[in-house]
């Protein structure tokens, strides 16, 4: 007919625009459609009704639907990063270009090696992998699953990161209305005028619904409604945005799809709207349902309002002798539009006794045959149609009559699209007169304020003609028909498909509820019915409606499934949004970040900051750099950026008194001048933190905590603070980023500092466990004299804007002393020489300070702080309780981390009984053998004793049992 | 190429003080300290040159010219004394970013979860943008977004990324 | 997704700015306390179905910690209030009730007074 192929009708249409045709690719085929065509119908004229293979048998299948609920017709699109598996032909714009590539088949779509599958199916009943793959056991791992593995799966994933940008974007809306068809805009007119502010999202491209297919004057109407809306400033019109689901207090999801047809828009794609509605009215309108009757997934059978939107909205005819049946009078309508543009209608099959209404009227009085009370038997044909064997529905399939066709027009009735209002817990009723859920307004999903947070209208309320909007006539009613003929065989059930895609059959339902399967969710499960891509969304019904047939129950007995979201499915980028590369986190940088990037750091993420691991210079490993570094600052000095440690002031008259409660040790007896070290636990007695306090004056403490915990800690004082002593005068404030912190440490770090000049940082003015405040080489300074690597520290803290000026000072103030930037790794390998524990290693939320030798930082003397109750427990007090101690390798091995000592026997489970832990362990460059920290079994009471920890594959290490502190027992080196 | 949405400038060089006080008791002396009338709950008042913010029901927050801190800051920390409050200088711990054009609205409806269209001018909300915590005051023809000073280059991509040129929330 | 009022800056805030703390009013008990105490006030948590009293912080907004009556099944709010309270204020009691007519207090009815419990 055009060069868009033999089935594109002369003239109609209303989407498409004949004067642009759009060359694409399928298979390998070059082909050509038109603006306005989606993939689905630019393929059916070009007389591609094969577009893909279904999942389990991998049958030939072509599109049902002309919609998102589409199973069949799935391909792969793009190429490349943008590549992009299971996209429906039916819903996807055809882009000029386009390359798509049909699934589940190998070699090829027309000669699939895996339908083989579909000549054994008596062998893949219900439930075959569950039945199958039980025995014998090691079958399963070596046999069945790399089999499975191989052939199952819809679409590939794709194997380049996608190169397209997404965003997301909030809104508050007094009213959304989701759907834009005569529901939906005659929903939004009347909130519009009422003068609410007023979102309508419809998820095509198209304002109508089915509208415009449907009633004569549909389009004029949709029109009129349009032009009023655009006319009124508070409402918002957005194609292309499908609702994906809607949650607690009226947060709505939509996917908005700005650019999915012009990957080089260079916007993003996708946008996804996290939206607030003060109420949501579902105007989704409803889908056809299938009938099932036997071959009804042969290509070429499709959804009767498919074969009519094909020819009304993209002059593309599925066929040219298309055979309508159905149970209600809208088929009829398409059999109306076939002959209306010169197809050929042999036959209407209308499984109900009698059709008198106005549309079966219409149709008989156009000349087409009407046979009623019949059915289909069968579908001839195997990669297309080819014709229809007729029987009577009320029989078991003996047949009448043959009839040639190449295309099924088939309608099982109508079911609202209820998933917005269910996603929340609206709830639903099944109407006997109409065969379908309704939502029942009486029972709405209900939001912050107790009431209903959505409403439904429109077809999707249940009210398919929508007749005071449409002005459409009454029709008869629908006859339920779950299997077509009523009496059919086993063997025709074998052939009756209720879920496409999975393959799930009327025969499956049935196997199921034989053998026990009663719930519709453990139904579901055992088939896979509607657990494929479209969500049940044509299958749901049908299969619920025969397991209830099978259990002999009403439909409402056997329940409906749960409807979740996302209504369609949504792209992983589209969630990700902007949270990808260098914006998956907020990145945390110290304001020396970039001198230690410049210097080659090699990073090590500690919550959200990228600290310094060490700095490993041209070739050398980071173990080599770790070791080098210590030996500088051992040797002569070194500076660590701390600039991470939390920094929180504590502020008040009973801030003494509050801090007692929140460390272990008395925090109100230090002096004005001076550092003490304190631990946090929780109320459950554990330890959560730990750090350096400083007195800054009589009512302020500056508390430091580790690099993870300024945030918590914060958060923990308030907790307290606001919920528990709410009349205690306290403020504090997390300050950790208004300064710059540098630990400078080193038997030459009082020699560097004094270079730097403008403080006194001798023994005298600046003791041990001292801080003073002035200035350091001209910058505002406080400077703290503690220590975590047992050598001479001073961590000097100034403004942030500074650090960097404090930090290449002191580098080149230093370089004749060996100064050394060094890294967390270096701090780490110091403190553990030094016995020092750190929180996270010797820590792990079930170590109490008493496990670590720490009984010298709990004050004997308070009557309670955060945790002493807990610690008082019989489980916390128990002598049992594992203790921490040193390891000293036996053979120069350095113990692996986490390893467990064993001891004699096993437990009650029959594993090897344990006594001990390594928490912490490295190689020390300092005394050049490696060293552990363990939590052990009476440890503390047993050095010398040696431990054995095995592990696989390897030969057992086996460690002495000796004191956590390996270095500077006598801690001098601390003084200078 | 269509242009951004907005303009995004970091600010540099301002000074800010964070207050924590009884405001009922000691409204008086900080609004004399700080030359400005103590805002009203999600409000800013400002003289063109400083502001002061309502940050919670003990808490303001005062924006000034960085020459101006040192003296303001011991200005208040004069009139506190005799009150139990806390007055810091926070102002290296925080980034500040501009946000000026028609799309300004448009860049931050992108990134925080606020109702920021029905926010008047001189409000303030704290809130997030995208995954970091920040505060927000309407200024002008536009807005100012202050965050942690260690996340300035993901702040400044996330509001660069959302003010990215052809990406406004018009329908289309 | 829920929104909670936040009682101190008035804010309506959505549960991605805010930071949940568990059941509300729990009573600390310290040293001094019998095992069953500390043990119902460590561990024993209400999780009803139906109306439930929970802390929150208004974690991304003012910091402050604030408290809820919300039903845990239909997740209706009742009230937000000020967590400087030992039990639900009456006007929570109140809103509670005029929503579930059939709900009663479980604790001691002189109690409800909003004095500080330092």
């Amino acid at each position: 007919m055009t060069q868009t192929g033999p089935f594109r009708l002369p003239a109609g249409g209303r989407l498409i625009d004949r004067a642009y045709q759009l060359p694409f690719r399928f298979d390998g085929r070059h082909l050509r459609g038109l603006v306005g065509d989606t993939l689905a119908s630019a393929l059916l004229a070009n007389g591609q009704m094969l577009m893909g293979r279904s999942f389990k048998y991998h049958r030939p299948r072509g599109p049902i639907s002309c919609g998102v609920e589409e199973p069949n017709a799935l391909l792969g699109l793009g190429q490349g990063g943008r590549f992009e598996p299971n996209q429906r032909a039916t819903t996807t714009p055809l882009v000029a270009g386009m390359v798509t590539s049909a699934q589940n088949c190998w070699p090829s779509l027309t000669a699939d090696v895996g339908a083989v599958n579909n000549w054994l199916y008596r062998f893949f009943p219900a439930g075959f992998y569950y039945k199958t793959f039980m025995y014998p056991r090691g079958f399963w791992k070596h046999v069945f699953e790399p089999i499975i593995r191989r052939s199952a799966g819809l679409g590939k994933a794709p194997t380049e990161a996608d190169p397209d940008k997404y965003e997301q974007a909030y809104a508050h809306v007094d009213l959304v209305v989701v759907g834009g068809g005569i529901a939906g805009l005659s929903a939004a007119l009347e909130a519009g005028r009422a003068g609410k502010s007023v979102w309508v999202l419809e998820q095509t491209p198209n304002w109508g619904g089915r509208t415009p297919a449907d009633h004569a004057d549909g389009l004029a109407r949709i029109d009129a409604a349009l032009a009023e809306l655009r006319a009124l400033p508070n409402v918002t019109l957005r194609r292309n945005t499908m609702a994906t689901g809607l949650y607690d207090h009226g947060y709505l999801l939509a996917r908005e799809a700005l650019a999915d047809h012009d990957p080089n828009a260079g916007i993003p794609r996708q946008r996804l709207w996290r939206i607030r509605a003060g109420h949501v009215v579902v105007a989704t309108g409803a889908l056809e349902r299938p009938l099932s009757f036997a071959g009804n997934d042969v290509p070429g059978v499709m959804l009767a309002s498919a074969v009519r939107d094909y020819i009304a909205d993209y002059g593309v005819a599925a066929g040219r002798s298309i055979v309508v049946v159905t149970n209600n009078d809208d088929a009829y309508r398409t059999a109306l539009a076939a002959l209306d543009t010169g197809l050929s209608v042999p036959v209407i099959i209308d499984a109900r006794a009698n059709a008198a209404g106005a549309l079966p009227e219409a149709a008989r009085a156009r000349g087409i045959r009407v046979l009623t009370g019949s059915a289909i038997a069968g579908v001839k044909g195997g990669q297309s149609v080819e014709g229809v064997k007729i029987c009577a529905q009320s029989g078991s399939g003996e047949v009448t009559e043959e009839i040639a066709a190449d295309c099924v027009a088939m309608s099982g009735g109508w079911s609202p699209v209820v998933h917005l209002w269910s996603h929340c817990g609206g709830k639903l009723n099944w109407s006997e007169t109409e065969s379908f859920f309704a939502p029942d307004p009486n029972r709405p999903p209900t939001g912050a304020d107790g009431k209903a947070m959505a409403s439904c209208t429109g077809a999707a309320s249940g009210d398919l003609l929508v007749a005071a909007a449409t002005g459409a006539a009454p029709e008869s009613a629908t006859m339920p028909v779950w299997v077509m003929p009523a009496h059919a065989t086993r063997k025709m059930k074998f052939k009756m498909w209720l879920d496409f895609q999975n393959d799930v059959k009327v025969s499956d339902v049935e196997l199921a509820a034989q053998e026990g399967y009663q719930s519709v969710e453990h139904t579901k499960r055992y088939t896979t019915l509607g657990m494929a891509t479209d969500q049940g969304k044509v299958s749901n019904i049908n299969g619920l409606a025969v397991l209830s047939g099978a259990l002999n129950q009403p439909i409402p007995a056997t329940g409906t499934t749960t409807f979740r979201p996302p209504y369609t499915p949504l792209t992983f980028g589209t969630i990700a949004a902007e949270a990808r590369g260098d914006l998956f986190q907020p990145l945390r940088k110290t304001p020396m970040h970039g001198w230690h990037e410049a210097r080659g750091a090699y990073w090590e993420p500690v919550g959200h900051w990228r600290r310094a691991y060490c700095y490993p210079k041209s070739g050398e490993s980071h173990a080599d750099a770790v070791a080098r570094e210590i030996r500088a600052v051992r040797a002569g000095v070194g500076t660590l950026d701390a600039s991470t440690l939390g920094k929180i002031i504590v502020k008040g008259p009973d801030a003494g008194r509050f801090l007692d409660m929140m460390y272990t040790g008395m925090m109100s007896s230090l002096p004005v001048g001076k550092c003490r070290y304190g631990l946090i636990c929780n109320e459950n007695g554990f330890l959560i933190d730990d750090g350096v306090a400083a007195r800054l004056s009589e009512d302020t403490w500056l508390v430091h905590t580790t690099t993870g915990g300024a945030d918590r800690m914060h958060g923990h004082f308030e907790d307290w603070l606001q919920t528990e002593w709410w009349d205690w005068k306290v403020y504090t404030a997390n300050v950790t980023e208004q300064w710059a912190q540098v630990a400078v440490v080193g038997p030459k770090a009082r020699e560097l500092l004094e270079r730097l000049g403008g403080m006194d940082v001798s023994p005298e003015a600046l003791p041990f466990m001292g801080w003073v405040t002035g200035e350091i080489a001209g910058i505002p300074a406080r400077v703290y004299r503690i220590s975590f690597s047992g050598e001479l520290s001073f961590e000097v803290a100034v403004p942030a804007n500074r650090g960097l000026e404090l930090w290449e000072k002191l580098h080149a103030a230093g370089a004749d002393l060996g100064i050394t930037p060094y890294g967390t790794e270096a701090m780490h390998v110091m403190r553990a020489e030094k016995g020092f524990i750190m929180i996270g290693d010797e820590t792990d939320g079930t170590v109490i300070p008493q496990d670590l030798g720490l009984g010298w930082a709990i004050s004997k003397k308070k009557p309670d702080y955060l945790g002493k109750r807990a610690q008082e427990r019989s489980h916390m007090t128990d002598p049992d309780r594992w203790k921490l101690v040193g390891l000293e390798s036996l053979d120069g091995r350095v113990l692996p981390d986490g390893a467990l000592a064993v001891a004699d026997g096993v437990n009650a489970n029959r594993q090897r009984r344990t006594q001990g832990r390594v928490t912490s362990t490295y190689m020390s460059p300092t005394l050049n053998a490696p060293i552990a920290m363990a939590l052990v079994l009476h440890g503390p009471e047993r050095m010398g004793e040696v431990l054995e920890f095995p592990v696989e594959g390897q030969e057992s290490y086996k460690a002495r049992i000796v004191d956590p502190v390996f270095y500077d027992k006598e801690g001098s080196r601390a003084n200078g | 190429m269509a242009e951004a949405l907005a303009n995004i400038s970091q600010v540099h060089d301002l000074g800010m003080i964070q207050i924590r006080a009884d405001l009922a008791r000691a409204g008086d002396a900080i609004a004399g300290a700080a030359g400005l009338a103590i805002p009203a709950q999600g409000m800013t008042v400002s003289d063109g040159t400083r502001r002061l913010g309502w940050m919670s029901p003990d808490e303001l927050l005062l924006v000034l010219p960085r020459a101006e801190l040192a003296d303001t800051l011991a200005a208040l920390n004069d009139a506190l004394s005799t009150e139990h409050a806390l007055a810091l200088d926070v102002s290296d711990m925080r980034v500040a970013f501009r946000i000026q054009g028609v799309g300004a609205l448009h860049v931050l409806m992108k990134l925080c979860p606020t109702d920021l269209a029905a926010m008047p001018v001189d409000a303030l909300r704290r809130t997030r943008a995208a995954q970091a915590a920040c505060g927000i005051w309407r200024e002008g023809d536009g807005y100012v977004l202050i965050g942690f000073r260690s996340i300035a280059d993901y702040l400044q991509g996330i509001l660069t990324g959302a003010a990215m040129p052809g990406t406004g929330l018009e329908p289309r | 997704m829920l929104t909670l009022t936040c009682p101190y800056c008035g804010i309506k805030a959505e549960e991605t700015e805010l930071a949940p703390g568990g059941e509300a009013h729990l009573k600390r008990y310290g040293p001094g306390s019998t095992d069953a105490e500390f043990e119902a006030y460590l561990f024993a948590r209400k999780n009803p179905k139906g109306v439930h009293f929970e802390r929150w912080r208004h974690a991304y907004g003012c910091g402050k910690w604030f408290l809820a009556a919300r039903d845990t099944a239909t997740l209706q709010v009742f009230a937000t209030y000020k967590a400087q309270n030992s039990h639900p204020p009456a006007e929570v009691v109140a809103a509670i009730q005029a929503a579930r007519p059939g709900w009663q207090p479980d604790w001691p009815q002189n109690a409800s007074d909003e004095s500080p419990k330092a």
